[in-house]
């Protein structure tokens, strides 16, 4: 094996012009597929094409128009407030620019409520107010009143403490270029500009088309400030290990291209950029760096012990080829479990991530030889002195291995019992750090004017002009006060309310007649009235469908976690069937959420299960000893149990990307107990060493290795987990834990395990050493 | 020098400015001869189909039936009486269309025996919830706009003259309208609608034009389809029946509440 491992580095070095144009070919070929790559702003994309949430708010939007919207949340100065004729006046100017929105279908506000008086035997529908500056105290007094009172308005456009008061202007995206997101924002921004000069207000801008587009910018201002803070790391860990600043270099330029290739071959199978498929090149840059670690090491160690360049380049190849390439592929098998996450941006990082890290084994063993022999390089002291602590502590662990044993399980068992600590909780605004500007408004907006989460009841009265029919408006106003009844809605908004209103008007105004009309004659002729009456863009179409047949309740509610929501929307679809015998199903943003980690976790745990399978299959057959291979379980499996626990006892909350890190970090922990037992192995049989002196031989032997590697990866994760992006940073914290749980893992529970088993198992043996000795 | 030059920019915008003048005469001179050949039609009488179309393809019928009074000094009126849906039978809808300002709208409601007045100076809402707005089925009055003439341009195999309509009512849903006119019969053939951040909002296509009594053209089919939404109307007319004997009389309030 060594020798056919030294001629592979004879034959590369000298072939070394033609491997260059190869893996030159293989990288332009793959990168020229970066120009399919595209960010998918749209948060949708985080719902996979069968998610039952997903279809049921699509089949919802099929039959309303669409919620995508921007909104325009004024903040009264200090001392004044939401009703003053500044701010009434700001409003009207806004609404009325906020209809050059580009792909704008309708403006709501409260200077275009669409008000109905009567007088005898007309009835007027217009807007709330105009030219608010020339209003008298009278008019102002009952502007106030309705806009403080009104049901469809409060909790929804405006505070009825007069807080706040807000412009929604919904938008219908063509959906054929992903960039029409930035254009509305980029409009609305310089809208909001606009008013905020003209009248001395200040806006906060909120909504689903903002919430699109901060996914855009969390993941460009993650390219922006993560992958800079990356590079310099990863240049800094490399040169304090290695210091030689040519194979620094040289480190760069193997990982320049891995992340080409992945970058490209994202492109070629039709990835589009999101926060978590947009962090790959971080992960590939940390996974690729310790490939070129292990190789450089033994490559300077080689050189220190006095042989050429060439030949150690060749050696280190031999030792290294194997090694790198099983740490390769079972970090690939990890990152491609992704695949069962029920989120496609997940697949997107495992497969652009698998492709790098494959990637980077090549590099790394065909590109970095070849430069390396470029070259002249001395040979260095790298981190040497760090191999006798190492030895030091192995002597310690196989001295004390019951001791180690039974504390570790001590720990282990505490730790593992705070998962249970965790709670779910998918709240998709705060997916973005305080940071970005948009967390900022909308928490803003959610304390001061209207709750984020919308759930929408698209309510079926299964005939058709079937909503005047009294009993079915009859069963709407009992589910809207309800639903209004409990202390987080904030607003519903039910097409019962015009009929009540419409009702009174149209009986002169009389209170007595505030209620749904007898029959559906009249409910009908109402509806036909009002239509008749609307203003341009303000139609009914968002609440009803064309024949009539079924209209939405959308319900606001407050800031909640994800087990409240889903505790409400299983009260609310209870009552709806117990109650009116409805089997209407809640939907929207909100909903899909509130379930996905759920789903995503579901999915994982097969995920998972395969990786631990594939990537135990691959352990077995390297080593070729099923005993070994099983007990590798324990700390390959241990680590993310250890990182939940402590997530649990330091955190507590965990949304939908936590699904994925098992998985993952799995592919990544392994590498370490690989590395340890192969040479743990090798000292049982090749030295026929007793258990205890095999693993202080593995401790000195690759105890600086994994030190050494673990610390960039900690580092790669640490980085990643400053991402502006909740779902990115949660991950990336929980790997990097796992990761250093890994590392404590196989120096302390695995060394002590082998003693433990294999002492008892081999003591003919053990006892012959010690005849010998 | 320099004089020279400020001369040639005066005579040039001059060119210019006259250039508009002429196409402003021009439009409104075509639009006048539409209005033109159409008078004296007397009165009409029809039966309608509206069907609503969804993005999906998923309909909705009602049927209507429609009578016109050609006006003399103000503009035309107009009777709508709705057949079906049910709950809606005998609801009928009376205008007066004004040549400027709003129309005068009544609503007679059968449930409440009432007519109701609809004052409001809203007219660009949807109509029925069709794609139709009420101002793009209500009688096309001259004053309601300013004309400018584009070009021309064949339209299925048809010489058109094609117009731009700039609404006078600033309550309108649109910035502006692009009408294809035929030089011929100066029959409308289609119309575009912008809204008012100037993006395409709909297109209404006019589909088999028929003589009657041998002067005056109407079309059978009127399709109307919404680009933003991708929700579609057609209307379809039936039966059209000129110079029936119908008077101001049965066009007025008191005159709602029988109408059969």
């Amino acid at each position: 094996m060594t020798l056919t491992n030294s001629s592979y580095g004879e034959t590369l070095l000298n072939n070394r012009l033609v491997a260059i144009i190869f893996l030159l070919l293989l990288t332009v070929g793959m990168s020229f597929g970066a120009k399919n790559l595209y960010f998918d702003n749209d948060y949708r994309a985080f719902f996979g094409k069968t998610n039952p949430q997903l279809d049921a708010f699509e089949r919802l939007q099929k039959t309303y128009t669409k919620i995508d919207n921007v909104q325009f949340a004024v903040e009264p100065k200090p001392g004044s407030n939401a009703s003053s004729v500044q701010i009434l006046s700001a409003i009207e100017e806004l609404t009325e620019l906020a209809w050059q929105i580009p792909y704008s279908l309708r403006v709501d506000s409260i200077s275009n409520y669409q008000h109905t008086e009567v007088d005898k035997d007309d009835l007027l529908v217009e807007d709330l107010y105009e030219f608010a500056e020339e209003l008298d105290e009278q008019k102002l007094e009952a502007i106030r009143k309705i806009i403080s009172t009104e049901p469809s308005i409060i909790g929804r456009i405006h505070d009825p403490k007069h807080r706040s008061t807000a412009v929604t202007a919904t938008v219908q995206l063509p959906g054929k270029d992903p960039m029409e997101v930035v254009e509305v924002v980029e409009a609305s921004r310089l809208l909001k500009e606009t008013i905020e000069r003209n009248h001395d207000v200040k806006l906060r801008l909120g909504g689903i088309a903002v919430f699109n587009n901060a996914f855009l910018e969390a993941s460009q201002n993650d390219m922006m400030t993560l992958m800079p803070a990356m590079y310099l790391v990863i240049l800094v860990v490399t040169y304090l290990m290695i210091r030689s600043i040519y194979a620094t270099a040289m480190v760069v330029l193997i990982i320049v291209p891995s992340i080409t290739f992945a970058m490209g071959f994202g492109g070629w199978i039709g990835v589009g950029l999101t926060p978590p498929s947009a962090s790959a090149p971080t992960v590939i840059t940390t996974l690729a760096v310790a490939d070129s670690i292990h190789f450089l090491v033994t490559m300077f160690q080689r050189m220190k012990a006095g042989h050429s360049q060439r030949d150690s380049i060749i050696y280190s190849l031999s030792v290294n080829g194997k090694p790198i390439f099983l740490t390769s592929i079972t970090t690939a098998v990890g990152f491609l479990s992704l695949n069962f996450s029920d989120s496609p941006p997940f697949h997107d990082l495992g497969n652009i991530t698998a492709a790098g890290v494959m990637a980077a084994w090549l590099f790394s063993v065909m590109l970095l030889p070849i430069l390396m022999s470029f070259v002249t390089v001395k040979p260095r002291e790298t981190l040497g002195f760090l191999n006798n602590y190492m030895g030091k502590m192995g002597e310690f662990i196989s001295s004390k291995y019951k001791a180690v044993l039974l504390v570790s399980i001590f720990i282990s068992v505490l730790v593992t019992a705070a998962i249970t600590r965790n709670e779910i909780n998918d709240d998709f605004l705060k997916y973005f750090d305080e940071d970005i500007t948009f967390r900022a408004d909308t928490d803003w907006i959610s304390q001061n004017l209207t709750g984020l989460n919308q759930i929408q009841f698209d309510m079926q009265s299964k005939k058709p002009n079937g909503i005047s029919d009294p009993v079915f408006l009859n069963k709407l106003e009992r589910f809207a006060n309800w639903a209004r009844n409990h202390e987080v809605v904030t607003n519903v908004q039910s097409i019962t309310d015009v009929f009540k209103r419409l009702n009174r008007d149209l009986n002169g105004g009389d209170v007595e007649f505030y209620r749904i009309p007898e029959n559906r004659e009249l409910s009908a002729q109402y509806l036909l009235l009002y239509e008749l009456s609307l203003p341009f863009g303000l139609d009914l179409n968002n609440q009803i469908d064309i024949d009539k047949s079924s209209t939405q309740v959308i319900v606001t509610i407050d800031d909640l976690t994800t087990n409240q929501i889903k505790a409400w929307i299983s009260e609310a679809e209870t009552f709806l069937e117990n109650e009116l015998g409805m089997d209407t199903v809640a939907a929207g943003p909100t909903v899909m959420f509130s379930y996905i980690a759920e789903r995503n976790i579901q999915g994982m745990l097969w995920g998972t299960l395969y990786a631990v399978l594939i990537i135990s299959g691959i352990i077995l057959i390297a080593l070729k000893d099923v005993r070994l291979g099983l007990l590798s379980l324990v700390p390959n499996v241990l680590p993310a149990a250890l990182a939940f626990g402590v997530w649990g006892l330091f955190v507590g909350q965990v949304n939908m990307a936590v699904a994925v890190v098992t998985g993952m970090a799995l592919g990544v922990i392994v590498d370490d107990s690989v590395h340890f037992l192969t040479k743990y192995q090798l000292a049982r049989k090749n030295d026929n060493l007793s258990a205890e002196k095999a693993v202080v031989s593995a401790f000195s032997g690759v105890g600086t290795a994994l030190l050494v590697t673990t610390i960039i990866l900690v580092a790669g994760f640490a980085i990643l987990a400053q991402s502006s992006f909740g779902l990115n940073s949660a991950m990336a914290s929980l790997t990097a834990i796992a990761l250093f749980m890994a590392l404590v893992a196989d120096l302390t529970i695995l060394p002590a395990l082998l003693i433990l088993l294999d002492r008892k198992i081999n003591k003919s043996n053990a006892s012959d050493n010690v005849v010998t000795a | 020098m320099k004089s020279f030059r400020i001369i040639l920019i005066v005579l040039l915008s001059y060119l210019f400015i006259g250039s508009v003048y002429a196409s402003e005469g021009k439009g409104l001179e075509i639009a006048t001869e539409v209005d033109v050949r159409d008078r004296g039609f007397g009165d009409t009488t029809s039966t309608m189909t509206m069907t609503l179309f969804d993005q999906y393809g998923n309909s909705t019928s009602r049927k209507i039936r429609n009578r016109t009074l050609e006006g003399t000094d103000e503009g035309d009126l107009s009777l709508v009486i709705f057949d079906t849906p049910a709950d809606v039978k005998g609801t009928a809808f009376l205008s007066h269309t004004k040549k400027s300002g709003s129309d005068d709208q009544w609503l007679y409601l059968p449930a409440l025996k009432r007519v109701k007045r609809i004052a409001s100076s809203n007219q660009a809402g949807p109509f029925m919830g069709s794609e139709f707005a009420y101002e793009d089925i209500s009688s096309q009055e001259l004053e309601k706009y300013t004309y400018k003439y584009l070009r021309n341009e064949d339209y299925q195999g048809l010489d058109c003259f094609v117009l731009e309509y700039d609404p006078i009512d600033r309550k309108s849903g649109y910035s502006k309208q692009i009408v294809w006119i035929d030089t011929n019969e100066y029959r409308s053939h289609k119309i575009e609608f912008y809204d008012r951040k100037e993006s395409l909002l709909k297109t209404l296509v006019y589909k088999n034009y028929s003589k009657y009594i041998g002067k005056f053209w109407r079309a059978d089919v009127f399709e109307m389809e919404n680009h933003q939404t991708g929700k579609k109307t057609i209307l379809e007319f039936d039966d059209w029946k000129f110079q029936t004997g119908l008077s101001a009389k049965d066009f007025n309030k008191k005159s709602l509440k029988k109408v059969r």
